[in-house]
């Protein structure tokens, strides 16, 4: 099959998947929940322009999200107040514009140097936006934000974009545009080139290449794809607040990338996924939720710096092999002992967080996965340790299974 | 008839100490001219000064007669000079194909484009095909140049180097390391690649030095001693109290 059909297929099962997934889930907080998975796909995939493309580390790249955001909002409520007739869905253009604004504007200051400098510089860049927009109420609108209301535009082909479902398809067919555009990229000279400058900077100097220039376009790009997302977010929430151009957006986005795979294009994907999913349902269930990504966002640091994407492309050779199905028996002795940490470290998390946090207003008696439990007592706490070593032990002996299992049937598809 | 390279009177010091010493240096068109000297005589430092790596403290250097001295390296390279690193300098994670067609792409107009295919620019790629295969990585164009052998990575490493076209080549020791056998090959690979080019290279092996030069710059403390053919060099006394006479021990 030649790449230009393998290409062809992908993206038509992309859209049909697009197309189709609120007819699988039906309910409204799918709707939403997808909606929003949308919009952090493109953000995460903006992020993976300047981390896993060109190589550069940002803490500041909510800034061009919540700066376009902002922009569209007021757009958004000049155009419905004049009476501008533009439709709803050619909005996310002017946070494409006020992207490639900002991020050429911020651009020029961070990318001169490469490494830590431009992390540094993105930080400060950060820090300095999200500060003013607590100072300057009338463009940020203050704690509050800036409201806005997506129905007050000209019909689009009869769509008011009221309902949610109407807006996951605004959202769904600009993801669909960013990710295409997004994959072009990465097949260009200037993608290339933001590959051999992530490689090695001094070599891309000697063959032609000023990579500060090269730095800045990519800088220029990705800022303009969060733009897309931060008009997107607008339109959806019709609210920008300053909450998101902060620190803590611009480190979620670096979690969704990280998570899902810096060193594959479709990882970012995947981590704007499981982290809006996450985010979503674990919120619900926790409130020490952010606690749980920390966790996981060092265990993947540490035991699966490919990210979901990475791990999933070791067993690729594997899945073509035809040999999967024999690692089933090894990943599934691992796996009990896992569910143990797993529930040894939930529960742990959970007493602590009673006793530390809660026990004052609402006493040590809590819920836990159905069960009634006494934070204040010593025996959930013995069984979560007990859960802990025993899992960790458990691994200890499971793991040399699981790596022989994997290199064995990594020989047999070699040969 | 103009120098393809000349330097005049090119100084460098790091602090106090000055490592090149007033170095006065011309490079003909189309000539193949290796630099030797002893450890620590400013091989390495003359080639960063020449291709902008570092910027020299005062002389000048000239490139096809064009005043060079002080540029960025992209720009030194767009002017038509390209050169090897002594310690290879590649792109580990790019296919060996991907690093050589990184080498061609600003050569031939393509700079920053970011509206078409990289993978449809039939110039770039033919041209990048031809250098893999004239380096001798055609079996191994698919593979990451970062799990290539050491020999592999020094052939990739020239292929590099010349696929920009330049007319001006400089290779920093591109032997080192080498068993004799790849020694032959990568010399057999440098006689092929500096048809009709200007090569300047540092070399230890004084083998391949006396086989390949057409002249021979002698550099001792970072000044030239002596210039000349191969034959006038093994026969000057100065160069062989200061250099050559260490060899015969």
């Amino acid at each position: 099959m030649s790449t230009g059909v393998k290409h062809f297929i992908a993206f038509a099962a992309l859209a049909i998947i697009l197309i189709a997934l609120p007819k699988v889930f039906v309910s409204g907080s799918a709707h939403t929940m997808m909606s929003l998975m949308g919009i952090m796909i493109i953000f995460a995939l903006s992020y993976n322009i300047l981390l896993g493309q060109t190589g550069l580390l940002s803490f500041g790249h909510a800034v061009y999200y919540g700066l376009a955001g902002f922009c569209v909002a007021h757009a958004m409520n000049y155009i419905a107040r004049e009476k501008i007739g533009v439709p709803l869905p050619f909005i996310p253009l002017i946070g494409a514009f006020a992207g490639l604004f900002f991020g050429a504007l911020f651009g020029l200051i961070s990318t001169r140097r490469a490494g830590t400098v431009f992390s540094m510089i993105s930080l400060g860049i950060g820090e300095l936006v999200a500060s003013s927009a607590l100072i300057l109420r009338s463009f940020f609108g203050g704690e509050e934000g800036i409201p806005t209301n997506r129905t007050k535009f000209p019909p689009f082909f009869g769509y008011k974009f009221g309902p949610q479902i109407e807006v996951y398809y605004l959202i769904a067919f600009w993801c669909f545009v960013c990710i295409a555009l997004m994959y072009a990229l990465t097949r260009t000279p200037f993608g290339r080139m933001c590959n051999a400058v992530r490689d090695n900077p001094e070599r891309a100097e000697f063959v032609g290449y000023s990579t500060q220039r090269v730095r800045f376009i990519a800088f220029v790009f990705s800022a303009i794809f969060a733009g897309v997302a931060g008009a997107l977010a607008t339109i959806n929430f019709e609210l920008m607040n300053s909450q998101s151009l902060g620190a803590g957006q611009s480190g979620l986005v670096l979690l969704m990338t990280y998570v899902g795979g810096v060193g594959h294009f479709i990882g970012p994907i995947i981590g704007g996924v499981i982290i809006t999913f996450l985010q979503i349902s674990l919120s619900d269930i926790t409130k020490a939720w952010m606690l749980y990504f920390g966790l996981m966002f060092i265990l993947v640091v540490m035991f699966s710096p490919g990210g979901v994407a990475g791990w999933l492309a070791l067993h690729q050779p594997l899945l073509k092999g035809g040999r999967i199905f024999r690692l089933i028996p090894a990943y599934a002795l691992a796996l009990v002992p896992m569910a143990m940490l797993a529930a040894g470290l939930i529960m742990t998390i959970e007493l602590a967080h009673r006793m530390l946090v809660d026990a004052q207003s609402d006493g040590s008696v809590m819920k836990l996965a159905g069960w009634t439990v006494d934070a204040a007592k010593a025996q959930p706490w013995m069984l979560a340790i007990g859960l802990l070593v025993c899992g960790a032990l458990g691994l200890k002996l499971a793991w040399p299974k699981v790596r022989e299992a994997f290199a064995a049937q990594s020989a047999e598809v070699a040969q | 008839m103009t120098p393809a390279l000349s330097l005049q009177d090119v100084r460098k010091n790091f602090g106090p100490t000055e490592i090149i010493r007033g170095l006065t240096l011309d490079v003909m068109p189309r000539e193949r001219h290796a630099i030797i000297g002893p450890n620590g005589a400013g091989k390495s430092t003359t080639f960063h000064l020449i291709s902008g790596r570092i910027k020299p403290s005062s002389g000048s250097i000239r490139l096809n007669g064009a005043e060079i001295t002080g540029m960025a390296p992209y720009e030194i390279n767009r002017r038509g000079l390209s050169r090897s690193f002594q310690v290879t300098n590649i792109f580990p994670r790019l296919s060996v194909f991907e690093n050589v067609r990184c080498g061609v792409l600003w050569s031939l107009g393509y700079r920053y484009s970011f509206w078409r295919f990289v993978d449809k620019l039939r110039d770039a790629n033919e041209k990048a095909h031809a250098i893999v295969e004239e380096i001798g990585l055609g079996a191994r164009r698919h593979a990451p140049a970062g799990i290539l052998t050491y020999a592999e990575q020094r052939a990739l490493e020239i292929g590099v180097t010349i696929a920009g076209g330049a007319d001006v080549v400089m290779l920093d020791e591109p032997t080192a390391g080498m068993s004799k056998a790849e020694t032959e090959q990568a010399v057999a690979l440098i006689r092929k690649i500096s048809e009709g080019r200007t090569l300047v290279m540092v070399e230890h092996d004084m083998s391949v030095v006396f086989g390949l030069a057409d002249r021979i710059s002698v550099l001792v403390y970072g000044q030239i001693i002596a210039s000349d053919t191969p034959q006038a060099i093994r026969q000057n006394k100065a160069v062989r109290e200061a250099y050559l006479g260490e060899e015969a021990h």
